[in-house]
């Protein structure tokens, strides 16, 4: 439907045109079909100019599907999709001239060293000599590889091969850069470093990033906007802290050693706190800003003269948005997919 | 068209860079015909003669083509089939996304493919001089280039169409034994084809490598059992077959 408002707009030269010539990328009814498996099944999704956009989900939720269509490596079923204005299945020059990959499983060549690697790619966007050598400069001190340069890649560690994967899909000055599970098997340490260069990148170069990830603290941490994918179809899209704010309140976690029945008693009165709960010794309250209600709450104990053991905060995360719009666990979910997929992808990243 | 010329030319280059790099590749793939020339020149050398082979003719000049042949043949196709390598090691992507056409893609690798062949073909020519091969012609030696590029060509044009039909790399010993070692034999590398029973002559004489070795032995040795003509011409339709066949192939298996 989407679609046919977009033509016939820019045929009446009306003034949405400025709308859509914000999107970076644009989807509409995008369906990919395997056989009877529906893998992509009618996204409609429109990517703004600058944003990092987060597309998270288990593993055969589809995210990859959806990046290998809006990269030229699959064509659409059905649907459409546009990449900097230009169709993914028409115009796939244009669109390869925009974009930059980086892929889920490393796309180096292990004989040619770092330098050399991000050369060839230069050299296959049209890039000339002088131009290339400058940029390869930047794009390495990007990604602090710049001492590494002319070692072999097969002598770089699993991070560093991201790293400089990253670096050249930045090498050409594409408009947008699309990232499949960047930190799929990395270390907790080298994926914030992964994360500071994304954001480094979109901030000091402006390009658009569209990320997949099953990460949820990922998507919190990276992006403007996350859209929730699952079988194929993207069931929530909104920016992380608006999606964790429909989950609702925070909840604080009261252990009490006795006089729980007081103290429970005497918050009823508070209005700040929506509703209460308790079970064995246990008192559970939701509120918002939970952070600043806790001395409040401690100060009201003191009041009741009970004496409390331990206090526990839950803010909600990704996670239990995820629950909430697909019923499921990210992790359960991931074991109903293809295990033996994950783990070969886990086992081609050398550490 | 520029860009795709800078395109195929930096994919060349790529190849050359690993093919140098890649020191044991080079020695271990000009190893198998340097023994078969050495070890079958100096066993027959001079003292047997070979019915077949024209008079006043050794049989290391008659053998150093052949060999050239065969190193032409495995390294081409080895280098068509590398593709794989690229699959499996994920930078096959890396040169999908890029703008580049399809076909640069083919002829840069085919280039590629090409000059690794003829480099090993040449210490091959060289050690067979060595070894006592008649010193050929520089006219010769030019036409010989001419054969060994089309030789090469339609081999890499053969890999690159296996290497869209397999997943992996572990059909090629199946194909190495049971299809390019056969070429080999049946392309009078070794000795001439009027040895065959007729219904093996058959086979050679749909070989094309035969009129690559046929081709090869008039431009360096002066001695052939064709004409001249009828090599390159069975060997441009092969080339051109095999190429476009290889390029097809590689193209539609690499949409998916």
């Amino acid at each position: 439907m989407n679609c046919i408002t977009i033509a016939i707009d820019l045929m009446n030269m009306s003034p949405s045109i400025a709308a859509t010539d914000d999107s970076a990328i644009s989807l509409c009814g995008l369906t990919k079909r395997f056989g009877d498996v529906v893998a992509v099944d009618s996204v409609d999704l429109e990517i703004a100019k600058g944003e990092i956009l987060g597309l998270l989900g288990p593993n055969g939720a589809g995210k990859t599907t959806i990046i290998k269509m809006l990269t030229t490596m699959l064509r659409p079923t059905e649907g459409e999709a546009r990449v900097w204005g230009h169709n993914v299945a028409k115009e796939r020059n244009e669109v390869r001239s925009s974009i930059g990959v980086v892929f889920q499983d490393t796309s180096i060549d292990n004989m040619l060293t770092g330098r050399e690697n991000l050369d060839f790619h230069g050299r296959m966007y049209g890039m000339d000599g002088s131009l290339r050598k400058k940029r390869i400069d930047e794009v390495l001190e990007l990604v602090d590889l710049t001492d590494k340069a002319d070692i072999k890649m097969e002598d770089y560690s699993g991070g560093m091969q991201r790293r400089l994967e990253i670096a050249r899909g930045l090498m050409h000055h594409p408009k947008v850069l699309f990232l499949d599970e960047p930190t799929l098997g990395l270390d907790a340490q080298t994926r914030h470093y992964i994360w500071q260069y994304i954001e480094k990148m979109n901030a000091r170069e402006g390009v658009t990033i569209v990320l997949t990830t099953h990460y949820m603290e990922e998507a919190d941490y990276l992006c403007d906007r996350v859209a929730i994918v699952d079988n194929g179809r993207i069931v929530a899209l909104d920016t992380p802290k608006n999606l964790k704010d429909l989950i609702g309140a925070d909840t604080i976690t009261l252990e009490v050693q006795s006089g729980g029945d007081t103290l429970l008693q005497s918050l009823k009165s508070v209005d700040w706190i929506k509703s209460t709960a308790t079970s064995n010794g246990t008192i559970e309250l939701r509120v918002d800003h939970a952070q600043a209600r806790i001395p409040e709450v401690m100060i009201e104990a003191y009041k009741n003269k009970v004496f409390i053991k331990s206090v526990g905060l839950h803010e909600p995360t990704l996670e239990d948005v995820f629950l909430k719009f697909t019923g499921k666990k990210i992790r359960e979910a991931e074991g109903a997919g293809n295990p033996m997929r994950a783990m070969s992808m886990m086992h081609r990243r050398k550490g | 068209m520029k860009l795709d010329l800078f395109a195929i030319y930096s994919i060349w280059l790529r190849e050359m860079l690993r093919f140098f790099r890649l020191k044991s590749r080079l020695i271990g793939s000009v190893g198998a015909p340097f023994f078969f020339l050495a070890f079958l020149g100096m066993g027959f050398g001079s003292s047997t003669t070979i019915p077949g082979i024209p008079r006043g003719i050794g049989y290391v000049s008659f053998l150093t083509p052949g060999i050239i042949g065969m190193t032409l043949l495995f390294s081409a196709t080895f280098a068509g089939i590398s593709v794989l390598w690229d699959r499996q090691f994920g930078f096959l992507k890396e040169i999908m996304v890029a703008p580049v056409s399809r076909i640069a893609i083919v002829l840069g690798r085919t280039a590629g493919g090409v000059t690794t062949a003829i480099l090993q073909a040449m210490i091959i020519l060289l050690s067979g001089m060595a070894l006592g091969m008649i010193v050929p012609s520089l006219q010769g030696f030019i036409l010989s280039l001419v054969f060994m590029i089309l030789i090469a060509s339609t081999f890499v044009g053969m890999g690159l169409v296996f290497a869209s039909q397999m997943e992996d790399m572990s059909g090629f010993s199946l194909i190495m034994n049971f299809l390019i070692f056969p070429l080999f034999f049946l392309s009078g590398a070794l000795f001439p084809l009027d040895r065959f029973p007729s219904v093996i002559k058959i086979l050679a004489y749909i070989n094309p490598l035969t009129y690559g070795v046929d081709g090869l032995r008039y431009s360096l040795i002066g001695a052939g059992t064709f004409s001249l003509s009828l090599d390159f011409v069975v060997l441009a339709v092969s080339c051109a077959v095999m190429l476009g066949l290889g390029a097809y192939l590689f193209d539609i298996s690499e949409v998916k």
